[in-house]
């Protein structure tokens, strides 16, 4: 697939646009089992983003994905600016092919970026973070195949999600309540979900 | 410049931050390097990467600075400021697994007295491990 300025343009718009619509709910998520600024904080950051968004979307996907994840670093504030600053920067720094991304390309980028986070949040699968659902979203791209490939990404991260519900968080403020933090979705999981299905619904139009 | 370790103190709170400062100055006095930020880029509560890179700035010695933080982001978004100042400087600084304000003022006790970087990190960190 080709990323001419005005489909990276649009990518890129569609995810700030999921993100800040939904930024009350992540809030509301967050207030349960962190400290209630997940969505107050990445709408800073997205927000910071459609700002730019003229100036980023002009360079090639790959240059553009390391400045949109640069200016969540500096915006958002929150351990949610760097985890995700850096998720979107690494998929742009392996993106060796921008000119023509492939399936493979976009797999091993994501790769990188998911051992990056893992290494910043000192996290896991299973720890109650958005790392549950980007794990499990990539391993189902790996494994899919032809026409509906994009809707059981988007399927697989919106189960994943929903999964995150009955565990016990292993990092993060909410760790601190233990099994209290149990009987609510982790809002970096929703919020890496939302992400997601917006790159899938994305993706649908033009593919 | 200084030759004692720096200190900077990152907390989620403007307040926090330069409370646990002022203490520091009180306590320990004015010769050691010393720099707070506290608030997210939009004046709320939260750290700034920005602000951090300021501070490492302005508490800059060539023996080193130590990060103090409270929780959570502040320490992601101190990793993420060290990864922005010139590269010669990166392996200089670390961030205090320390309560912030205690951990400060043990900190700055050690570094007033001429201490290695890594005696002052240990000074506030062992405070954790009582």
């Amino acid at each position: 697939m080709k990323f001419d300025p005005p489909t990276t343009r649009e990518l890129i718009r569609t995810i700030a646009a999921t993100v800040i619509d939904s930024a009350d709910e992540l809030t509301e998520l967050d207030r349960a089992i962190g400290d209630a600024d997940h969505g107050a904080n990445l709408e800073r950051g997205f927000k910071a983003v459609l700002a730019k968004i003229d100036g980023i979307s002009a360079q090639p996907i790959d240059a553009a994905l390391r400045e949109v994840g640069k200016t969540l670093i500096l915006s958002v504030g929150g351990a949610s600016g760097p985890l995700y600053g850096k998720l979107f920067a690494t998929i742009g720094q392996h993106l060796t092919e921008p000119e023509d991304l492939t399936k493979a390309h976009v797999v091993r980028a994501c790769e990188q970026a998911i051992g990056v986070i893992k290494t910043l949040g000192r996290s896991d699968v299973g720890h109650k973070t958005m790392l549950d659902v980007h794990v499990p979203a990539l391993d189902q791209l790996r494994a899919a195949n032809g026409a509906g490939s994009l809707r059981q990404v988007r399927e697989r991260a919106n189960e994943a999600a929903v999964e995150t519900i009955p565990m016990i968080a292993q990092r993060g403020r909410a760790s601190f309540l233990c099994e209290r933090s149990q009987g609510h979705m982790d809002p970096g999981a929703r919020s890496s979900q939302l992400i997601v299905s917006a790159i899938c619904d994305f993706l649908e139009t033009r593919l | 410049m200084s030759k004692n370790v720096g200190i900077v103190i990152v907390s989620h709170s403007p307040d926090v931050a330069k409370g646990a400062a002022d203490m520091v100055r009180q306590m320990v006095g004015m010769n050691v390097p010393l720099a707070w930020c506290g608030g997210n880029p939009g004046g709320g509560l939260g750290t700034s990467v920005e602000a951090i890179v300021r501070s490492l700035d302005l508490a800059w010695s060539d023996a080193g600075v130590v990060i103090m933080v409270d929780m959570g982001g502040a320490e992601t978004n101190s990793e993420m400021a060290i990864e922005m100042v010139p590269e010669k400087r990166r392996p200089k600084i670390v961030v205090c697994n320390g309560p912030i304000v205690e951990g400060a003022v043990m900190a700055a006790t050690e570094s007033s007295s001429g201490a290695t970087l890594d005696r002052v990190r240990r000074a506030a960190e062992e405070l954790y491990a009582r």
